[in-house]
């Protein structure tokens, strides 16, 4: 499956469309992540255990999206997008969205 | 003895912020180090915003590269953040935490890009994670994403889902 931001593929042409493929997920992080975090928090700097967890679920939610341009036949996904937004205290939901095509 | 522990309840937010302003400073000065250290490897591999590749280019093979980071801010510049909260202006203290997450960001989206010719269409997106606490803006996550762009065919040097 290609995957791509871009509007096309280069080097390839689209044949057909399939329309809007999308996969989201929330997650949480556990409490032993959270309180370490909080320590992190007084001094600064990155917080590796969500940099993790966030890039995780990216993972997971570009999973879902190429499984559902698989079952539309597809096998590439173009203008890929996306999104991240904390829906509450400790948990964020990440959506990733694009096109579904096949190429040739 | 037991006179003195009146004051520690104001004692220690005062060495909270105080410690933390100075380990968060030193944090910083050795993340700016590194990552203009990393950046001067890549001065030859540009990166646009637009949308097409240039059109002399020939692509063999392309593939989406991400790179993200999640940094908090030190007690120290969120008590000076505060502060600007209370009078109004433009908040120096957030700038640098803001700045060091995209340039951060951006160096992991680059070494997944290893031997790319160029990356297009990068975009960049930044989340507040401390969202419905009582900090306003301590942590922040950035993400980078790109296409990388190889010119001539050669072997792919790493294998993972969707290039994530």
């Amino acid at each position: 499956m290609i995957m791509t931001n871009l509007e096309t593929v280069p080097g390839k042409t689209i044949t057909a469309h399939y329309g809007l493929v999308q996969g989201s997920t929330i997650r949480a992080k556990h409490v032993g992540r959270d309180i370490m975090a909080g320590f992190k928090n007084i001094f600064g700097g990155e917080l590796t255990g969500y940099t993790e967890l966030l890039k995780e679920s990216r993972d997971e939610s570009m999973q879902r999206m190429q499984e559902q341009a698989h079952e539309m036949g597809a096998n590439a996904v173009i203008n890929i997008r996306f999104s991240t937004s904390s829906v509450a205290q400790g948990a964020a939901e990440i959506l990733c969205y694009g096109t579904a095509v096949r190429v040739q | 003895m037991a006179e003195y522990l009146v004051f520690l309840p104001y004692l220690v937010p005062i060495v909270l912020l105080v410690g933390g302003g100075l380990v968060g400073w030193r944090r910083e000065r050795d993340h700016y180090a590194s990552i203009e250290a990393r950046e001067s490897q890549y001065a030859r591999q540009p990166m646009l915003n637009s949308r097409t590749l240039p059109a002399e280019a020939q692509s063999a093979r392309t593939e989406m590269v991400t790179g993200s980071v999640v940094i908090s801010i030190d007690r120290f510049k969120q008590f000076l953040g505060a502060l600007r909260g209370f009078f109004g202006g433009e908040i120096n203290a957030y700038a640098s935490l803001i700045d060091r997450a995209r340039r951060e960001a951006v160096l992991r989206m680059r070494e997944q890009a290893l031997g790319a010719d160029i990356i297009v269409n990068l975009k960049m997106e930044t989340a507040s994670l401390s969202k419905g606490g009582e900090k306003q803006m301590g942590t922040v996550e950035v993400l980078a994403y790109g296409t990388a762009v190889w010119y001539s065919d050669q072997p792919p040097r790493h294998r993972s889902i969707g290039g994530v």
